[in-house]
């Protein structure tokens, strides 16, 4: 501070001017297009490069779990389609396995089946949304509004069944809301060919394009090993050549008795763990998941949706239970704790979005201040998750 | 009065007394004028054309309802919006930079539209540089919008306009020895002159087909590629970039001072399709057009009207771009410029320097 450079030296000597510089700090967000929501990234840069990034969170914060110890059990059930307001059907499934937990309930077979069937319809609608706006995220808008007219035809099916687009509440503890109407199960079988052939097209249009690997290949590499240590889980730890995914090593209703692929990332662009194989990961998951929707149609027994002893309220015996579910995003762990009231004592949940966002401390020193949206675009969060 | 259509048809219809001066001034502000309107039109235009564009490519329709028929009225009702906006200045912002940035804008762009010949004696001002006029005068819009950056105090558009400045600075060199292959195969910085030299029945005259065509077609890609970059468009947005910068500098500015940043956009794309019009395409040269009599008054409206459709079809093709790729990186957007497309740029330059050298020499 305060160093002026003396220009009366005679020529040729040497002149040492100490330049004070001081890293730029920026507020990416609350109101950013880039952070999905209201997030704030504060990051240093130097130039355009990045030397620091700390995620200040809090602004969608609505005591989601503090609601849970003031409300009955299965009203609580509509406040889960909120926290990861893109996977409703998920996030129902997990707290309502947890819920059966507590009171030992095993559901019908159908009911089994058809949630298969639902999280996996909902998964697909999550990530087409992701790769959707990880296009928007890189500068192209297109791909965006082809991911969400696929999307759209899911939620279509989705209103169908259960009146609402976004927040179904219709997976509950004890099975269903209702079953599907009739034919609705067919319109399931012609979406899934459609939304095979449109599959291609945004893997010519967005993953095989020469400037979406550019900016995605080799950035934002995530090594198996920090992915574990930082408690990354989901596409993002697939990604990063790690195989676990709960569907398979955990499994939970008939995922035992489908055969599909977990896809991981291999590196085939970049490295392993970077960007584009997150996004590759996310690509392959849709068509695992659309492999494993066609083995529920074809294998979908009749019966009961519901069983019997899971009424409108609810009395789980006295205890505590953990119950971890493959979301889109990762794994949704719902911890729950009953006295053998109508209220829950505790709901308090493991979301992905949450875990996943803190490795943005990790991964963004060191890139680029384009690289910040793509990063950040990566890791897909939903803001309503990590806040909750 | 050399080439100034206005002054001609003033200096018809005024008294003979009138003094000179008088008469220049006049021509002036009315040219002055005629660009404006021509550029708001052009604006409006195409900003309507861009959103159907998008609007088609992303398999929705784009306005379809203000004014009746597809929305055309659509631009209209945004752009008295933006006039009735109110102006926020930021408290922190430098006042003089901040108001005098899209003014500089917005005129260089606007004195852009004085050397394009639109169709035969039609054109403001044949200035024997007139490239070369054009290519400084573009080159001030950098100026402006590194002013808006700094201006702002607002540190996303100070990264837009830093990004502003390395960029363009980097793109005009590809871009200025882009134009140095018509520049050698016609013998002139006129605009006029090499528009005239490309006129012929079939259109065989025209550069890109002319027997000079292997360093035309590399020679035009590589200004469209320069132009797109200079004029801020994807996949080159990056002073604006919106999912990185918010909106780069011109994030801070509203109503009228943000539609001149917008108004630009658009003024400085036809400028740039309008070069590449006149230079490789043959300008208002459309075939057929050697059987209609000289002094017939199809010739400029018809001229005018193929000069307008192949101008506003490479400023399609920047819409359909714009649309379809993903934005690179700042320091892939400098890799490219300063290693593949100056290099690229100076092998076509000797190229062509070459061949018109083995050409005259026949």
């Amino acid at each position: 501070m305060g160093l002026t450079p003396s220009f009366a030296q005679a020529p040729g000597s040497e002149v040492e001017v100490a330049v004070p510089t001081q890293d730029c700090s920026i507020n990416m967000g609350p109101q950013h297009p880039a952070t999905h929501g209201v997030m704030r990234l504060l990051l240093k840069a130097d130039g355009e490069v990045l030397t620091g990034a700390q995620a200040h969170l809090g602004y969608l914060h609505r005591c989601a779990e503090k609601i849970g110890e003031n409300v009955d059990w299965t009203q609580y059930l509509p406040y889960t389609d909120r926290y990861d307001y893109l996977s409703a059907m998920n996030n129902n499934l997990g707290y309502s396995l947890a819920v059966e937990k507590l009171m030992g309930l095993e559901v019908p077979e159908r009911a089994q089946w058809m949630r298969v069937l639902l999280a996996e319809l909902n998964r697909i609608a999550s990530h087409l949304f992701a790769v959707g706006t990880y296009g928007l995220d890189l500068g192209a808008f297109t791909p965006l509004f082809y991911t969400l007219r696929e999307r759209e035809e899911i939620l279509d099916l989705f209103q169908e069944i259960c009146g609402a687009r976004l927040t179904c509440t219709f997976i509950r503890p004890g099975g269903l809301f209702n079953d599907a109407p009739e034919g609705w199960l067919e319109k399931v079988e012609s979406f899934l060919c459609r939304f095979e052939e449109r599959w291609k097209e945004y893997d010519a249009l967005l993953l095989r394009n020469k400037i979406f690997i550019e900016r995605t290949a080799g950035i934002g590499t995530l090594s198996g090993n920090d992915a574990v240590t930082w408690g990354v889980t989901g596409p993002l730890l697939r990604a990063s050549g790690v195989d676990w995914d709960l569907r398979r090593d955990q499994p939970y209703l008939v995922y035992d008795q489908l055969d599909f692929e977990v896809p991981l990332g291999v590196g085939r662009q970049g490295e392993v763990g970077d960007c584009w194989d997150r996004t590759e990961v996310r690509m392959s998951e849709m068509l695992a998941s659309l492999s494993m929707i066609r083995q529920c149609l074809d294998k979908m027994p009749d019966g009961a949706i519901q069983h019997p002893d899971a009424g409108p309220v609810l009395r789980p015996a006295p205890g505590r239970a953990y119950v971890g579910v493959e979301n889109p995003r990762g794994e949704l762990g719902h911890w729950l704790v009953s006295d053998g009231t109508k209220h829950p004592v505790r709901v308090r949940m493991r979301s992905p979005s949450f875990c996943n966002l803190s490795v943005v401390e990790h991964l963004l020193p060191g890139a680029m201040l384009g690289d910040a949206a793509a990063i950040l675009g990566s890791i897909d969060i939903v803001v309503g998750e990590t806040d909750r | 009065m050399d080439g100034n259509f206005i002054s001609h048809l003033l200096s018809a219809s005024l008294p003979p007394g009138f003094p000179f001066w008088g008469l220049a001034l006049l021509a002036a502000f009315l040219g002055a004028l005629c660009v404006v309107g021509f550029v708001s039109i052009l604006a409006l235009v195409s900003v309507w054309l861009e959103r159907k564009i998008a609007g088609h490519i992303q398999a929705r329709l784009g306005p379809m309802r203000t004014g009746g028929w597809h929305g055309w009225s659509q631009t209209l009702a945004d752009a008295i919006k933006l006039l009735t906006k109110e102006d926020v200045i930021l408290r922190g912002a430098d006042p003089v930079l901040f108001r005098l940035a899209p003014a500089l804008v917005m005129g260089s762009a606007l004195a852009m539209f004085a050397v394009l010949p639109f169709a035969p004696g039609v054109q403001f001002a044949d200035i024997d540089l007139g490239v070369y006029f054009l290519l400084a005068v573009a080159s001030l819009t950098t100026i402006g919008v590194i002013m808006a950056g700094w201006g702002s105090n607002n540190k996303w558009s100070l990264y837009g306009a830093m990004r502003e400045a390395a960029q363009a600075t980097s793109y005009e060199i590809p871009l200025a020895l882009s134009l140095i292959p018509p520049i050698l195969h016609f013998g002139t910085f006129s605009l006029l002159s090499a528009t005239e030299q490309q006129s012929g029945w079939g259109g065989m005259q025209w550069y890109i087909f002319s027997d000079a065509f292997w360093v035309a077609i590399p020679s035009f890609f590589l200004f469209f590629t320069a132009a797109l970059a200079e004029n801020k468009r994807a996949p080159f947005d990056l002073p604006e970039s919106e999912s990185e910068l918010v909106a780069g500098f011109h994030t801070e500015y509203s109503g009228l001072r943000f539609a001149f940043f917008f108004l630009e956009e658009y003024a400085a794309m036809f400028a740039a399709s309008a070069v590449a019009t006149a230079y490789w395409l043959g300008g208002w040269n459309f075939p057929g057009m050697t059987f209609l009599s000289t002094g017939s008054l199809w010739l400029p409206i018809l001229g005018a009207l193929a000069f307008l459709l192949k101008a506003m079809f490479l400023v399609c093709v920047m819409i359909w771009i714009r649309w379809t790729l993903p934005r690179l990186r700042i320091d892939q957007v400098m890799t490219l410029g300063w290693k593949y497309l100056t290099p690229l740029a100076l092998g076509i330059m000797v190229a062509a320097a070459g061949w018109e050298a083995w050409r005259a020499s026949l």
